[in-house]
């Protein structure tokens, strides 16, 4: 590596001031910094460092994403294969075929995103910041398999624009820019992010008899109350197949067996709070549990059992992934109880009772965004009460 | 029994290199400084010039303003240079070592004439007040003292030495009678060390448990408008030697400490003492390394023809790193890389065998990302993360609220240590503090 390392370092005062290719600074600076960790020693304070530095961070939560990830791009291809009732297709047959439905999404993501990552960076004289790699798989992931790529393009801008680079980039956004991706999508090209055929890639194909495209939330919320879910061939959905993901949705977000591995590694990695992800379950499941006693046909959601309302649709999703995100949610660790426990409820409210919304995780999660601030506004005015008694008591 | 508090939020950074107890005085030093930035708070003036002879406790530098705190000589000898940098600041004043003479003042009972007594000595500026962490305004009275018997910093070696331990219980007397409050001595749960003149607190658990910040917010935190005196068991002993005897003992234990030290030991010497002459011949290699004048959370980088620096009784080398070229760091799937995330494979191998650590920062500075990483190492009832965007927004009023004149920037030198986003706390904290005084006086 030494060999590149000179080689690197000789072409590196172009990329500095004065030099030929100064306007690409950040841009080098990125793929240098991603090469070779950075020598950089200490100047003040503390000589020695953890070992963890943003970049790894960025990248665990990545490869947390992963089982989630390679497991929608097997669903697309399998949910396509059931679709046109070819259902004899090896393993890998059905995750080439998602494979390929799918990376139009993730590199015209990624090419937006970092496209603006790297502008911004450089016209403010930054370096480049990792927050968006994890941004730029998410954002395909909880989107519909159908969406076309321009849409996503124009959503990703906007959202890196204007949820994230106007407040000051990584770190300093109060919406979780993945979501505001997805709302942005939701609400500005509602017909084709919705319904009951955008979540399943069916190419030219056609579909066999009986063929629905919905998911199973969108189903329960046009029924009468009564209605089973079922999978897109028209056979009822059993607990273990919500479990395990094998019906239609956002691809990456289906999976629950995937979502709790993913879990797994943002746990034992630290990364995630846990205090967001029980509460929120909490949340959810507390929620889905009045709902459920109080059935009724107006709000057929409601007729759903507490553990399939968790397995189904973007709830698992949301509050492992996107409730988790440590700029977005609340930063005190009482404020994160109520943060998550908030989302969860709230998710489970909007999904039974605005028929609207076929799926409130993404809404509730942007809601207790907003409120995020104010929540660990709260907690902390709790300590400072505290020290003002403290002060009190003294001079009395 | 004394009462035994439990820390729980804190690190013991497993760092290579502990001092084995082996006791080294053969070693020959004969150069001495002391550098007036390590106290403070006052403007110091020099009384000397180079070739002037002084004896141990002769004073070297006095406080501007009232002309009573003085910093003295550890040994006596003859004065070598008055090193000055940029405006005439004066950066340090240093003694070689000729003879044994001493200063021998007169002994004190009554609480003005031992506070008399502990300026003249050089003690006073020994200690440090709070809020602001700089040494004790003599206008302000303590409402409580707190002195800390044990030191859980990294490598960090003991804080009393046995010469030095029978003198405690009258230092501790002396200071007893400069406060209306109480004396605290904070001490390892276990040590056996008490006190009758003080109220023992025995403290269990990973430091910053030795801090005397950590132990003063276990005990009773500082409220706005109050002072509290911090000290070390060390200044202690000596103010109740000085009070007794009229003599101060500046003789230390200096712990040679850290990875890149050969036969890691104490060496007895004086306060002040030349670097080089304590490492010589004891490091692994002299190149690419990081003398540090203290331990590796909050000492100070120095050159190695340098001294030891206020308060610090170790020397720690570690590489420096910085031509480590490391590859593609962030996938890196070494078990010898240290951290408390486990987002590293080390986790498995166990977090306690000691790590070899180099000074590289490991990544790039960022805004706050990750929420929750300090507090997990902060054990006083304080939101750092919040104090610490108080301080550099410049907002006073909520650095008061958020508790700033509890804290000393060594109390965020382990959030420093674990943040991912690399912010420089202490200093960020160092400022603020200076900030504050400078708006409040």
């Amino acid at each position: 590596m030494k060999g590149l390392k000179k080689k690197i370092d000789s072409v590196k005062p172009q990329f500095e001031k004065g030099g030929k290719f100064e306007k690409l600074h950040s841009v080098f600076d990125g793929f240098y910094t991603f090469l070779f960790t950075p020598n950089e020693t200490s100047s003040s304070g503390v000589h020695i460092h953890d070992a963890n530095d943003s970049k790894r961070t960025m990248i665990m939560v990545v490869i947390a994403l992963l089982p989630c990830c390679l497991f929608g791009m097997w669903n697309v291809g399998l949910q396509h294969a059931l679709a046109t009732g070819d259902p004899d297709h090896s393993v890998f047959h059905l995750f080439f075929y998602g494979f390929l439905a799918v990376l139009p999404q993730i590199l015209t993501a990624y090419i937006v995103g970092l496209g603006i990552e790297f502008f911004v960076a450089q016209v403010r004289g930054h370096e480049i910041q990792e927050g968006f790699l994890v941004s730029g798989i998410l954002i395909p992931m909880i989107c519909p398999v159908s969406t076309p790529c321009w849409m996503l393009a124009v959503a990703v801008a906007f959202a890196v624009v204007f949820a994230k680079e106007v407040f000051g980039g990584t770190g300093y956004n109060f919406l979780n820019v993945a979501l505001v991706t997805r709302a942005f999508l939701f609400f500005a090209y509602p017909s084709k992010m919705s319904g009951d055929n955008v979540f399943v890639s069916v190419g030219d194909t056609s579909v066999i008899d009986g063929y629905s495209g919905a998911t199973p939330l969108g189903q329960l919320a046009s029924s009468d109350g009564a209605a089973l879910a079922t999978g897109i061939t028209g056979n009822p959905l059993s607990l273990s197949d919500m479990f395990l993901g094998l019906y239609p949705g956002s691809w990456g977000e289906t999976s629950t067996l995937c979502i709790l591995i993913g879990l797994a590694i943002l746990l034992i990695t630290g990364i995630a709070s846990w205090r967001i992800v029980f509460s929120g379950a909490v949340g959810g499941f507390l929620m889905a549990l009045l709902a459920n006693h109080f059935a009724t046909p107006l709000y057929p959601v409601t007729y759903l059992a507490p553990i399939e309302q968790l397995c189904l649709g973007g709830f698992a999703f949301a509050i492992v992934f996107m409730a988790t995100d440590p700029v977005t949610a609340c930063r005190t660790n009482t404020g994160k109880y109520i943060y998550g426990f908030l989302i969860g409820a709230m998710a489970i409210v909007i999904r039974c009772y605005n028929t609207g919304y076929p799926e409130g995780a993404m809404l509730a999660v942007l809601l207790m965004n907003c409120f995020a601030s104010l929540i660990d506004y709260c907690v902390v005015n709790a300590n400072i009460n505290r020290r003002m008694k403290r002060l009190i008591v003294k001079n009395q | 029994m004394a009462e035994i508090i439990r820390i729980k939020r804190g690190l013991d950074i497993p760092l290579q290199g502990a001092a084995s107890s082996d006791v080294s005085d053969d070693r020959e030093t004969t150069l001495f400084a002391i550098f007036p930035d390590d106290f403070p708070g006052p403007v110091w003036k020099s009384v000397v010039k180079a070739g002037d002879k002084v004896s141990a406790g002769d004073a070297l530098l006095k406080d501007k303003a009232s002309g009573s705190i003085c910093l003295v000589s550890p040994v006596s000898g003859t004065v070598e240079e008055v090193r000055r940098g940029e405006r005439r600041h004066i950066q340090f004043i240093s003694v070689r070592k000729d003879s044994d003479r001493q200063v021998s003042l007169s002994p004190a009972s009554s609480a003005e004439q031992i506070r008399a007594l502990i300026m003249t000595g050089g003690l006073w500026a020994m200690m440090r007040q709070r809020p602001f962490d700089i040494v004790p305004d003599t206008s302000r009275a303590p409402r409580d003292i707190f002195v800390t018997a044990f030191d859980s910093a990294p490598l960090a070696p003991q804080i009393l030495d046995p010469a030095l331990e029978p003198w405690l219980e009258k230092g501790l007397e002396a200071l007893s009678k400069l406060t209306s409050g109480k004396v605290y001595l904070g001490v390892k749960a276990g040590s056996g060390i008490s006190s009758v003149s003080a109220t023992t607190v025995e403290f269990d658990g990973p430091h910053p448990a030795g801090n005397v910040g950590t132990q003063i917010a276990a005990i009773k935190p500082v409220n706005k408008g109050e002072t509290v005196w911090t000290l070390d068991a060390a200044t202690a002993a000596r103010i109740g030697k000085l009070c007794a005897t009229g003599c101060v003992d500046y003789h230390t234990t200096v712990a040679i400490t850290g990875p890149c030290v050969k036969n890691p030991h104490l060496i007895k010497t004086e306060m002040g003492a030349s670097v080089s002459t304590l490492l010589d011949g004891n490091l692994k290699t002299t190149s690419d390394i990081r003398i540090i004048s203290g331990n590796v959370l909050t000492g100070l980088k120095i050159d190695k023809d340098s001294f030891i620096h206020y308060p610090y009784r170790q020397i720690t080398v570690i590489e420096e790193g910085e031509h480590a070229d490391e590859f593609m760091g962030w996938a890196s799937v070494s078990p010898k890389k240290f951290s408390v995330k486990r987002s590293f494979p080390a986790f498995l191998r166990g977090l306690s065998k000691p790590f070899d650590f180099d000074a590289r920062v490991k990544g790039g500075r960022r805004a706050m990302i990750l929420s929750g990483e300090y507090d997990k190492v902060f054990p006083f009832d304080i939101y750092p993360e919040y104090l610490i965007k108080a301080i550099i927004a410049g907002d006073i009023d909520r650095m008061e609220k958020l508790g700033i004149y509890e804290v000393a920037p060594e109390d965020f030198a382990l959030p420093e240590f674990v943040d991912t986003s690399k912010t420089e706390i202490q200093k960020i904290v160092r400022d603020g503090l200076d900030y504050l005084r400078k708006e409040l006086s």
